[in-house]
């Protein structure tokens, strides 16, 4: 079997018995990056240089004798909004092009402390603002599973890159569900851990109260050993929590779900929802009943504002946060010609280096924030959260996790949604609440719709800290489902 | 009703330190209200007795000890930037022509 179809930890236990070598695995993904990469676009910036020479230093390290760590030598794609001080980091935006921080984010660090060979910088929405990665200056990615489809957003290039073989794992930010949605569209798994249980030090900021790190893989085994590999508390984030990691891998090993008290959320569902994904969503909360759950439905009604809420709290985080890209110390400068001031500079700057997407949630945000409307809108938005904070809480009191499907539909054609922001931001009804309230939630393949035959995505959510049972029911559902399919979804997927 | 005109638009962008054009005014100002209609759905549940949450983590006051540490060099500090002088992030005229 090739390297680039193995599992991340696969390929970590042949590279830690030296069965291959770390250089090996690493040049089979860049192949597979120069092979297909042209047709999906996924990478914004490819690193092949360094990607070796991280590997050549693993190899050396083992041949030494030095005990590896188990995904010592695996490659990954890593998404161009976490600074790295090697390679490019641009957010998507044209503001920041060819922009080298001279600071590796947190996460970076972590990925590189573990061994991992960075293979590159993914493309995404800007800033992270969006369900498609259209919005990506650079050009959109496309789906593996269909070319002419989205990908899903905002880390869309890191969905596409470990659903097409580029990479068997990749990093994302998650704020209203882009590491969810996009893993659900591609067929892959998707994970947002409890807010602040991955630090957002190097992350460029979008909406700071629920930006939130987290893995993809195509399983969930994987997934949770690069979870685990790179949260835990960081000194440099003041809103990173001080807990332990919970125990993410134990719980992907065990994947059982007996007597374990699941809840349907009442309220997503019907009206919206693709048929396809209702019956794919239904056979998911079968199968969990018949591995020996307890399932019940359960209400969270104010979940239906969660989407208004959030398309007032997070514009308005990030019209603040953004108000750094001035073209003042880095990135572009537009319009200084010696006649114009600051201030003119400044707005030239931002509107040539934004695009649309980004200045109509700079402008919505500031809108929210504005004195006379502060208190009718992004005040009214904060009550939602403490109202669906509540919800989570009277949940969990009746069950262990809530399962919804991740996303209403399944990808979409590339272009459908562009111009028209209402119908784009529907994409992630689902995941916001998990965002506004900080839990724990994961997406995982449940099959593939019958309309299209595209990857449906079922979301498990738990409570805050409570990573582990993310992991727990999503490796016990892959499980089930993958006897039942014969082997994982994404055989199913064309061969690019 | 709209509930946002053109010319607020034009205020928002002059807030928000956006040169845009005419034809960018209208466009946004029709997208703008769409999903200001739509948000505005939130003042239907968010009652007086009802305190407000700004984020997920109870945490307040994070403090960590006052240490000296390294930090980066001003080549480092300026290697990205898009003018510099002496050492320093060179700006254009941050006051009035008058002043």
């Amino acid at each position: 079997m090739s390297l680039t179809r193995k599992t991340a930890a696969e390929l970590g236990a042949l590279i830690a018995s030296g069965e291959v070598s770390a250089v090996e695995v690493t040049q089979a993904h860049l192949d597979r990056v120069a092979e297909v990469d042209p047709r999906v676009n996924a990478f914004l910036h490819v690193a092949a240089e360094s990607a070796l020479e991280q590997a050549r230093s693993v190899d050396a390290r083992r041949a030494a004798g030095e005990e590896l760590g188990p995904l010592a030598g695996v490659p990954i794609a890593h998404k161009d909004v976490f600074t790295t001080k090697d390679m490019p980091t641009t957010a998507g935006s044209k503001i920041l092009e060819g922009y080298r921080p001279p600071y590796d984010a947190t996460v970076t660090a972590r990925l590189r402390e573990a061994g991992l060979v960075i293979l590159g910088k993914t493309n995404l929405d800007e800033f992270a603002m969006g369900s498609s990665t259209e919005n990506s200056a650079y050009g959109p990615t496309r789906n593996p599973w269909d070319l002419d489809r989205i990908p899903g957003g905002s880390s869309g290039g890191s969905s596409a890159a470990v659903a097409s073989y580029q990479a068997p794992l990749s990093t994302g930010t998650d704020t209203g569900g882009s590491i969810r949605q996009p893993a659900a569209v591609t067929g892959i798994v998707g994970m947002k851990p409890t807010y602040g249980g991955s630090s957002r030090y190097g992350l460029i900021a979008f909406a700071s109260s629920l930006d939130t790190p987290g893995p993809f893989a195509r399983n969930v085994l994987d997934a949770a050993l690069l979870h685990e590999a790179f949260s835990g508390h960081d000194v440099m984030d003041s809103t990173s929590i001080h807990e332990e990691v919970p125990p993410v891998v134990e719980a992907a090993r065990r994947g059982d779900v007996a007597g374990l008290r699941v809840g349907v959320v009442k309220e997503f569902g019907g009206e919206g929802y693709q048929p396809g994904v209702i019956n794919r969503f239904r056979e998911a909360v079968d199968l969990l009943e018949s591995l020996g759950a307890k399932v019940v439905e359960v209400s969270c009604p104010s979940f239906t504002y969660a989407l208004p809420a959030y398309y007032l709290i997070a514009p308005s985080e990030a019209s603040s946060n953004l108000a750094r890209f001035d073209g003042m110390r880095y990135g572009l400068r537009v319009g200084d010609d010696g006649t114009r001031s600051a201030e003119e500079v400044m707005a030239l700057t931002r509107a040539a280096g934004f695009g649309p997407e980004v200045k109509r949630r700079i402008m919505l945000g500031t809108y929210a924030l504005s004195s006379g409307y502060y208190d009718a809108y992004y005040g009214s938005a904060q009550k939602v959260r403490t109202l669906i904070a509540r919800d989570f809480e009277a949940a969990f009191h009746q069950v262990d996790v809530l399962v919804s499907p991740t996303t209403p539909t399944t990808a979409f054609p590339i272009g459908e949604r562009a111009d028209d922001p209402m119908a784009m931001y529907l994409a992630d009804l689902c995941t916001i609440p998990a965002n506004l309230a900080g839990n724990a939630a994961i997406s995982v393949p449940c099959g593939l719709a019958e309309e299209d035959g595209l990857p449906v995505g079922l979301q498990i959510m738990a409570p805050v800290l409570g990573d582990d049972r993310c992991y727990r029911v999503g490796a016990a559902v892959e499980k089930a489902f993958e006897d039942r399919w014969g082997g994982p979804l994404l055989k199913e997927a064309p061969s690019l | 009703m709209s509930a946002i005109t053109r010319d607020e638009v034009a205020h928002l962008a002059r807030l928000s330190r956006l040169a845009l054009a005419d034809d960018e005014l209208d466009h946004y100002a029709t997208q703008l209200d769409d999903i200001i209609a739509a948000v505005a759905r939130v003042a239907e549940v968010a009652t007086d007795d009802i305190p407000p949450s700004s984020h997920a983590l109870p945490l307040t006051n994070v403090y960590r000890p006052d240490e000296a540490r390294r930090s980066l060099t001003p080549q480092q500090a300026l290697a990205a930037a898009p003018a510099v002088e002496d050492d320093r992030f060179r700006v254009p005229r941050i006051l009035g022509e008058e002043a």
